[in-house]
């Protein structure tokens, strides 16, 4: 049993299926990943509210969570843990909150750049980088004054 | 040149767009003012034009030509620059353009910038999309990373560093020296990472793996950092509900999956923090189930003492019980993977299994579903087929031919008695008859064949259950076999087991001529019936010409395969009524065959002859050597091989044997009661056939069609005729039928006919009708030579004749050259 795990993407889409987020963490080309939103996000807004927040899709696993108006979905290799998946996505939505207070899809639908730089602020290659919900926020904050301050030289 | 519009003034845009069109229109506008744009190189808005870009490509709109201005952000010195840039290359460059290859001198620029967060910008890029060139060139600048204090740095380098090493394998050994001191890290990011990166390399390689394990001693170091982390007080920054930094927890819990795995030593040294963290953590919320389920798959991993994994097992099975359907999800799905190893210990939590078939969860039910099916056994098994039933008859339809499946296997093994397996059948059949595989049907007609003491109570049954709704197709043609076999114990009001009823051979006929006709039958059902009503013929004693009449009416069916049975059965109303009792005789028992593949039919058949194909005499051959011999001599050689004739048949009615081998391509079991191979089933259309003891293949063409007869003989008043008939699917065989007639005025008794065909051939002579041939051409000797012509060469054959007539031993040879070349081309 095999416990090279990957996080292979994360999805992030409205009710009506519109994408908010896309982050892929194993290459695919454009036309393949448009395939495969297209088909994830079919069969997620088909789930109905009773049933359990895993189902299995091709060869992957899929951990989906609803907040609010949106769906967070990652796909994970077979083997993974499905549990602690759902706290990392439970996780970043914190980290949304806390970054734009009271996170709403609208944030995220004005904002997407940001909630990409938290995203890879937090996971990187589809692993956590930081524990520590402080040290992941403090370090979008003074990225965020870097862009209003700017840098120097490299 | 008035600025280009802002990015959340472009998003406000586009949303007030009623239309896909009208959308359409608005993004191609701004593409071709981004467009300009680029072209004239305007360095300020660039960042504002390429984010633009990256919303309209989420939206589902081309934005390649972005990727060159991706590289040009990167390259600039504005950290906002960089920062979309990245995020552009990430999001529309990949490894499969070369494009992206020109980004390396900048990501390397930006991996020694004086600004942290430009370095992790380029350390992130990396490792999410980086190719395996980026890698190679780059990795000596991540290992330097991974060295540093800065432990914001560190982490992120070892992320990086595991991508690297996916990418290109080879280079892990060159991580290993900076590895050395990665757990003594107190913060938490680095040392997440560093598990991250520990296990990869473990994973990936038996040589780092025992590395690891000796010279590093990893375990306790890791049993420590898991120990405080268990032990130590409230750490606000790294809290979830009460846990302390469960991502950290969960990520030790599978490095020392690995650890342990195969190893009794590792395996021993972490057991104490395994049951600690089995037995204290909080189960309240997913979080602690998390770090439990985690615990759990590492116990069932490594080599855990039994006591542990009982501890593994019954966590499990409370999860069973957990509100939280995703904890049932995944405890079902643990469950699954040990139940072979620790079968004992799952079957305890067996109740609980059965409940989740209740579930409202498809993915619950299908396991919960899986799991009851590995715990069947011969103790539970009325228990558990009572749910199963259940299940069967309440589930969803994705799951039925599975269930029904399921159930057949599990019966099959463990049934208590023939009676409850086949009531157990009849359940299945009832209950989901439509979603019952193909091959279903002939391993039940099988199984009730073989319950030879309930025949008339299963017929009853099926009976009973095809009354009232027969489009259940695999119900039906189960059901019609089993009529078409036992019939008569069915009229005969004959039930051991329950009342029997009373039926009437017309009302038999009648529900079988009502599938006939029904709409809902399928082709193949339908072949079921026509079978079953001829069958019928020979064990009902009333109703024969109505069967008679039934059978004609088909010989006109625009269903083709309908009209050749039909046309067949009539065939053997008419001209073989002498072989119909015995070719329609009761099915004997069947011996179990494997697989479904076509069986070499036609090379066996010779094997299980009584008359075998080598110079052997059969027992009561009328000193056949000699004469096998004088034909060999006279026909000049080794090229011939003789045949020797079966004994003349004692018993000219013969049981099923040799008569059913006139239909050919039988695999016969060489016992006199030789039945059929049940299990040949080449197509899913032609399964019936071989099991009701007829051939699967269509059979000969009659006999005055096609093939010309040919007198080979005629001397001193014998005349000896060849009629010929051939396979359509088996074009290798060809049947020829004697028919040996005699004008004379005087019998010809004891009449042999041998015959003999050149080496390439085989030839098979079967039982003739007698050994008289009446005078005055009266009546006449039948007999029949099958012939096997692989190489379709040109039928030769010398024959030879010995009879009593006149008082006078008579004999000759003759040689038959006159064969049509329909006969074996």
């Amino acid at each position: 049993m095999s416990s090279i795990l990957q996080m292979r993407f994360m999805l992030l889409f409205s009710r009506q299926g519109k994408l908010r987020l896309q982050k892929w963490y194993l290459a695919t080309s454009d036309k393949e990943r448009k395939k495969m939103v297209r088909e994830l996000m079919q069969v997620v807004l088909a789930r109905k509210p009773k049933m359990c927040s895993f189902l299995e899709w091709r060869d992957l696993k899929v951990v989906y969570k609803r907040y609010a108006s949106l769906y967070f979905c990652c796909a994970i290799e077979g083997q993974d843990n499905e549990l602690i998946t759902l706290e990392l996505i439970h996780r970043y939505v914190e980290l949304l909150d806390k970054y734009f207070g009271s996170v709403c899809e609208l944030d995220i639908i004005f904002n997407f750049e940001k909630a990409y730089f938290i995203l890879d602020e937090f996971l990187m290659g589809g692993d956590v980088q930081d524990t520590s919900k402080k040290s992941v926020l403090k370090a979008i904050e003074q990225a965020d004054l870097l862009q209003e301050v700017g840098v120097g030289r490299g | 040149m008035p600025a280009p519009i802002r990015l959340r003034e472009l998003i406000r845009t586009i949303r007030t767009a009623r239309t896909q069109a009208e959308e359409r229109e608005m993004i191609q506008k701004e593409c071709a003012a981004i467009r300009s744009s680029f072209r004239e190189e305007d360095n300020t808005y660039r960042c504002r034009n390429v984010a633009k870009l990256l919303y309209m490509h989420m939206l589902g709109y081309p934005a390649h030509f972005g990727q060159l201005e991706c590289l040009k952000l990167i390259a600039s010195q504005k950290f906002t620059d960089k920062r979309i840039g990245y995020l552009g290359a990430m999001l529309l460059l990949d490894e499969r353009q070369d494009v992206h290859l020109l980004m390396t001198n900048c990501i390397k620029n930006d991996l020694n910038h004086s600004t942290q967060f430009v370095q992790g910008l380029a350390l992130c890029t990396l490792g999410c999309m980086g190719s395996s060139e980026m890698c190679r060139d780059l990795a000596g600048e991540v290992e330097k990373l991974l060295k540093t204090s800065n432990s914001y740095l560190r982490k992120k380098a070892a992320l990086c560093a595991v991508h690297v090493i996916r990418k290109v394998p080879e280079l892990m050994e060159m991580f290993l020296p900076a590895t050395k001191n990665l757990l003594n890290e107190k913060n938490h990011g680095v040392l997440h990472t560093s598990v991250v990166l520990l296990t990869e390399m473990c994973e990936r390689s038996p040589d780092m793996l025992a590395h690891f394990r000796k010279n590093e001693k990893l375990v306790p170091q890791l049993v420590r950092i898991l120990k405080n982390l268990i032990m130590s007080g409230y750490s606000p920054e790294h809290d979830v509900s009460g846990i302390s930094d469960p991502f950290l927890q969960v990520r030790i819990l599978r490095l020392l999956r690995i650890l342990g795995r195969n190893d009794d030593d590792s395996s021993e040294a972490m057991n104490d923090i395994l049951a600690q963290v089995a037995t204290n953590t909080e189960t309240s919320k997913n979080v602690g189930n998390a770090i439990l389920y985690e615990t759990v798959l590492t116990i069932m991993d490594i080599k855990s003492e039994s006591g542990l994994r009982v501890l593994a097992i019954n966590i499990l099975g409370r999860f069973l019980l957990n509100n939280d359907k995703n904890i049932r999800y995944v405890a079902l799905t643990s469950l699954l993977k040990t139940v072979q190893t620790d079968h004992n210990a799952v079957q305890r939590h067996r109740s609980t299994i059965v409940d989740c078939l209740k579930d409202l969860d498809v993915s619950i039910k299908r396991r919960a579903m899986e799991l009851s099916f590995a715990l069947v056994n011969g103790n539970n098994i009325r228990g558990m087929m009572k749910e199963l039933l259940y299940f069967l008859d309440s589930c969803e339809p994705e799951f039925k031919a599975d269930c029904a499946s399921g159930i057949f296997l599990a019966a099959e093994k463990y049934a208590p008695s023939k009676r409850w397996h086949i009531d157990t059948i009849m359940r299945v059949l009832t209950t989901a008859g439509s979603y019952v595989r193909d091959d279903a049907v002939p391993n039940l007609i099988q199984l009730i064949t073989n319950s030879v003491e309930i025949h008339a109570y299963t017929v009853q049954r099926l009976y009973k259950a095809i009354l009232g709704d027969y489009s259940q197709q695999p119900l039906v043609q189960v059901a019609a076999w089993c009529i078409g076999e036992y019939g008569d114990l069915l009229v005969s009001g004959q039930c051991e087991e329950e009342e029997p009823i009373q039926v009437t051979e017309d009302e038999v006929l009648d529900i079988l001529e009502s599938v006939l006709i029904s709409n809902m039958s399928t082709s193949v059902t339908r072949g079921y019936a026509l079978t079953a009503i001829m069958k019928l013929s020979t064990r009902f004693t009333c109703t024969v010409n109505r069967i008679k009449k039934v059978v004609s009416i088909y010989g006109s069916s625009i269903d083709v395969e309908l009209q050749q049975r039909a046309v067949e059965y009539n065939a053997l109303f008419k001209k073989y009524d002498h072989m119909r009792s015995a070719l329609l005789e009761r099915m004997p028992v069947m011996e179990k065959v494997t697989t479904n593949g076509p069986t070499e039919i036609v090379q066996t058949n010779g094997e299980t002859e009584p008359a075998p194909l080598e110079t052997k005499p059969p027992p009561s051959g009328p000193q056949p050597t000699s004469q096998a011999n004088d034909l060999l001599d006279l026909l000049g050689g080794n090229d011939i091989t003789p045949v020797i004739p079966t004994a003349p048949a004692s018993k000219p009615t013969s049981a099923g044997g040799e008569l059913l081998d006139l239909l050919g391509d039988l695999n016969l079991t060489g016992t006199p009661a030789a039945a059929p191979t049940p299990a040949s089933v080449p197509q899913i259309s032609q399964p019936p056939f071989l099991l009701d003891g007829l051939s699967s293949q269509p059979l000969f063409n009659d006999i005055t069609s096609g093939i010309p007869s040919i007198t080979a003989y005629s001397k001193n008043g014998l005349k000896i005729e060849f009629t010929f008939e051939r396979s359509n699917t088996n074009p290798s065989v060809t049947v020829i039928t004697i028919q040996a007639s005699n004008s004379t005025e005087l019998d010809m008794t004891d009449f042999v006919f041998q015959a003999a065909v050149p080496k390439t051939f085989q030839l098979q002579l079967l039982s003739p009708s007698s050994s008289i041939v009446p005078a005055f051409n009266t009546g006449t000797i039948t007999q029949v030579i099958k012939v096997l012509n692989p190489q379709k060469q040109q039928l030769r054959m010398r024959i030879k004749l010995t009879y009593n007539h006149k008082g006078s031993a008579m004999q000759d040879l003759a040689e038959v050259n006159n064969f049509p070349p329909q006969s074996w081309q």
